[in-house]
């Protein structure tokens, strides 16, 4: 039953991914700006042979069709050729080099978003308009309305360099980087029991993952908060009750249950967001990881790099869309995954 | 009665402090006290005037050109309302009129429709309009067509879905019934009933263009840098936030109060439009 | 004679509003003997819902019990902790409710509903609390019991899901059941075989039951003895039969001429001008006193007491003044509430 549900799923996602793919491609060739130009301006004289022979070598010659073809066919095995602006390197070793770091992060910032919005929604709902509520309200209202990269920027401050609490940029203490396992440090540092290590990694990580996480905390916050209103109002709440369950298990087990469902989706889309909020985060802390990529990269014009990272986000976020129906589907019932 | 009135009150306030902005937008060349890009370099990064070290002649201090803070915020308003509105404008009519047809007609055209849909919702808009915008150079014209690329698929899925509903509602019916064209049930009947939802979404759509704007100007490839925009400001102050952590804060909490306002506004709007949505 | 199973003694309940205070529920008391079933008769908004869920303690904010004693089994459960209360709940004392889709809960299977309720009050576990799901099932009438354990509630009929409630009330062998509006969402032909249901468990278990309905038809059938609420007050109590024949207070003979009777076209239906109070700014005399047909100066003066006329019967009437033995029941001076 399951396995069907996802082959058909993951059928439908094609379309999306062609589409996707296609925009990507064009845009990047449709754009003013020759790449080839871009990667010479710096090596003095070229003759345009040179140029000829450099645009062969890319296959920046042939028809534009033929071209996303061939895009398409090489993505599809994750091959994107060499990167314009990180000389000798291919595309897939330098988004296989940063990959990790915003995974680390993104996680990161997940799971506080999560850890802090779902609890903090459950208690606002419990008393509605009471103290906490009204608290947790306001504190949301002011996590969506604050920009990212200011928000980063203030914590910088406050935490950085006011008090020297955490540090401002970087990934972890050079000086500390454990023993490679994964890519990701506090994994790597848990594996080979690295104990600075890992606390090292842990204290760069908070401020871009508290920057991060803080719009989809308010979201998911909010979002609980009401629809944990609306059920804890439902008869089978009263009726649990009824049963003699203890209110830990009315709330618990019988709401929560039922708020989850409508909160998935959200989470989900929440999660597109922090995604792209990767690139801003990332930017603002200095933290060395896909969104950075992609910033310099569209500074540099490195159409591959490019590409492949948007198409990269594009991916993740068709996917986190499938998870959370699949999660749907796991919560509620009545939601027919055949 | 106290507590709705409260709630009134929230919103009322949140839409003086937005009318404040606008009106501090369009009369910036008189209440600013410099012009925004005037630079004195005998008072670089002065401290703002209730610092010990502060200026009195610059309320907010300066930036590290020495130009004033304050006089900045208020041109910086002027571009952020402006794309902000022009922005929701444009996907607002967009995204409802293909909304509208979608929902009426459905069929052929609502199937490819859901599919674009689907294709942009997919996409990561930040990067792409970083795309965008850095193969074109920071410019409004790309500026505003990148932020609205993907902001109209909010207003086309809520005018086709209310659509969808008011088909099959008794007036249309009824109206169909009489004899009553196309063009008439969509725009004398359907369109009426379904202004309160756009106009709620309109407002919580201005707060993040607005935020979005700022995250591109911040990133460099927004407003062109001869405008006065937030963004750019707080990313101009990045650099000295450990000597003069007021040229980043500022113009950062002036984004935070304007869509802070805006979305209040827009929630009060929802309440008063829109009863059923009231949690 | 042994202490009843249940009396409810000057029970008051408020909700705090936005204009005031709501006496929803003031001065209410009931008893109820060991097996019998009373009905508690009145409209909609006239306290017998929230009667209930004070019985239960399950009244919440900006609800709460302001005064009153509700003695089951002689002990007073307004005073007990709230762990010995959750003992109650589900144990002693089982309640239903009336939409059977909107009671249970639609992310869990039937199974799990069942035999959470078995596991909190330790009647049973593991695989021994299914083989009791599977037979509380059966003896509720429901085919391929088993295999129905696994279904959720939306792929339950209307029916079927009222006897899974009934099923899940009385897994625990409550003494008492408390049955709010059991039938008001199910058609008739249904009604019919829930009452049939609800009347073999109470044979059967010895069940007495707290009848919570709108609906006179059903009481006359399915119960011993009604109290009739109106604006949050008990107006009369009798043996069911008397009370359908010979009603003292006027709104129950206002009620009773509203329903249309069987065999008897003669008898004009007859709906009570007027309407319901308004809960809040209550009039200061007795509160049927703008609808009654019967009404008197001093009516609307003073609340009238509950009077005793002897043989089970009580009414709260000032037209009983004279005749009546003594004056009974909960709040007999009817004296306000505390709100």
């Amino acid at each position: 039953m399951w396995g069907r549900f996802l082959r058909q799923r993951l059928l439908q996602l094609i379309p999306v991914l062609i589409g996707v793919s296609f925009i990507v491609f064009l845009t990047m060739h449709l754009t003013p700006g020759d790449p080839i130009e871009h990667m010479l301006g710096q090596a003095g004289r070229i003759t345009q042979e040179q140029i000829d022979e450099l645009r062969a070598h890319y296959g920046l010659d042939r028809p534009l069709i033929v071209q996303y073809g061939l895009f398409v066919g090489n993505a599809v095995r994750g091959e994107f050729g060499p990167s314009y602006s990180h000389h000798g390197r291919t595309v897939r070793s330098v988004v296989a080099a940063r990959l990790p770091a915003t995974l680390e992060l993104t996680v990161f910032a997940f799971v506080i978003a999560i850890v802090f919005a779902i609890p903090a929604g459950v208690i606002a709902s419990l008393r509605p308009h009471g103290l906490f509520d009204r608290l947790a309200t306001v504190g949301a209202l002011l996590g969506i309305s604050m920009p990212g990269f200011w928000l980063g920027i203030v914590l910088m401050i406050i935490f950085g360099l006011q008090r020297h609490w955490l540090p401002i940029s970087g990934r972890i203490d050079l000086a500390l980087v454990p023993d490679y396992v994964t890519g990701i440090h506090t994994l790597d540092a848990l594996l080979t029991a690295n104990g600075p290590a890992f606390w090292s990694a842990l204290k760069h990580l908070a401020l871009p993952g508290v920057a991060m996480a803080a719009p989809m905390a308010a979201m998911v916050m909010r979002m609980v908060r009401s629809s944990m209103i609306g059920v804890l109002a439902q008869d089978y709440v009263q009726f649990a009750r009824a049963k003699g369950l203890p209110e830990t298990t009315v709330v618990g087990k019988h709401a929560l249950r039922n708020a989850l469902i409508p909160t998935v989706n959200l989470v989900a889309l929440q999660t597109g967001l922090l995604l792209s909020g990767n690139m801003i985060i990332e930017t603002v802390f200095q933290f060395p990881g896909l969104g950075k990529l992609a910033v310099d990269a569209i500074a540099a014009a490195d159409y591959p790099l490019v590409q492949a990272v948007v198409l990269i986000y594009a991916v993740s976020y068709v996917l986190l869309n499938l998870v959370a129906d699949a999660l749907h589907a796991a919560l509620d019932p009545r939601v027919q995954i055949a | 009665m106290l507590k709705l009135l409260l709630g009134n009150r929230v919103a009322a306030v949140a839409g003086l402090v937005v009318v404040a902005f606008v009106m501090l937008a369009i009369l910036a060349p008189i209440l600013a006290p410099y012009d925004p890009n005037e630079q004195h370099p005998e008072a670089i990064r002065a401290a703002p005037f209730w610092q010990a070290d502060g200026e009195s002649r610059f309320l907010l201090g300066s930036d590290s050109l020495g130009r004033d803070l304050l006089s900045r915020i208020m041109y910086g308003a002027r571009i952020s309302i402006l794309l902000g509105v022009v922005v929701v404008l444009l996907t607002l009519l967009v995204g409802t009129g293909l909304g509208m047809l979608a929902g009426y007609f459905r069929g052929a055209f609502d199937a490819v429709m859901s599919r674009i849909v689907d294709t942009l919702l997919a996409f990561p808009f930040l990067i792409f309009a970083l795309a965008i915008m850095a193969a074109t150079g920071p410019n409004l014209v790309a500026l505003v067509l990148a932020l609205a690329f993907k902001g109209w698929v909010d207003f086309y899925r809520v005018a086709r879905a209310d659509v969808l509903a008011a088909r099959e509602a008794d007036y249309v019916t009824a109206a169909r019934g009489v004899g009553a064209s196309t063009a008439h049930i969509l725009f004398s009947e359907i369109l009426p009933n379904i202004v309160p939802p756009l106009i709620v979404l309109a407002a919580l759509r201005m707060a993040i263009i607005i935020i979005a704007e700022a995250s591109l100007s911040f990133l460099g490839i927004g407003v062109p840098p001869s405008i006065p925009a937030w963004g750019t400001m707080v990313a101009d102050g990045r650099a000295d936030i450990a000597g003069a952590w007021w040229i980043a804060t500022f113009p950062g909490l002036a984004i935070l109060a304007l869509v802070l306002a805006v979305n209040l506004f827009g929630e009060g709007l929802r309440d008063a439009l829109d009863p059923r949505m009231r949690q | 004679m042994a202490a009843p199973l249940l009396e409810v003694r000057d029970l008051n309940t408020c909700f705090s509003t936005y204009r005031g205070q709501l006496r929803a529920v003031d001065g209410v008391g009931l008893t109820i003997e060991r097996g019998e079933t009373l009905a508690l008769v009145g409209e909609s908004g006239c306290g017998k819902s929230v009667t209930a869920l004070s019985i239960m303690r399950l009244i919440r904010r900006p609800g709460r019990i302001v005064r009153g004693e509700v003695l089951f089994a002689g002990e007073d459960l307004l005073r007990k902790s709230g762990g010995e209360m959750r003992r109650i709940r589900g144990g002693r004392i089982a309640m239903v409710f009336q939409d059977p889709l909107s009671t249970l809960n639609p992310t869990f299977s039937v199974e799990n509903q069942i035999v959470e309720s078995l596991r909190i009050h330790r009647v049973a576990r593991g695989k021994e609390a299914r083989e009791r799901s599977v037979q509380l099932l059966e003896a509720m009438g429901i085919p391929a019991a088993r295999e129905r354990l696994r279904s959720y509630p939306h792929e339950l009929s209307g029916g079927m899901r009222q006897r899974v409630m009934l099923a899940i009330a009385v897994s625990c062998e409550p003494e008492l059941l408390i049955a709010d509006e059991p039938t008001t969402a199910l058609d008739v032909t249904l009604q019919a075989q829930i009452l049939d249901l609800l009347g073999q468990i109470k044979e059967e278990r010895g069940l007495a039951t707290l009848l919570i309905t709108h609906d006179l038809g059903i009481v006359s059938q399915f119960s011993d003895r009604a109290a009739v609420m109106y604006a949050g007050q008990v107006v009369e109590e009798a043996p069911v039969a008397e009370l359908m024949e010979d009603p003292l207070h006027p709104y129950t003979a206002g009620l009773l001429r509203c329903v249309p009777r069987l065999g008897r076209p003669d008898v004009p239906i007859r709906p009570i001008e007027g309407s319901v109070p308004d809960m809040i700014a209550l009039p200061p005399g007795c509160r049927f006193a703008p609808r009654c047909p019967e009404v008197m100066e001093h009516c609307r003066e003073a609340v009238p007491p509950l009077y005793d006329r002897g043989g089970r019967r009580m009414v709260r009437c000032y037209i009983y003044r004279q005749r009546s033995f003594r004056q009974s029941g909960a709040n007999p001076t009817g004296r306000p509430g505390a709100c």
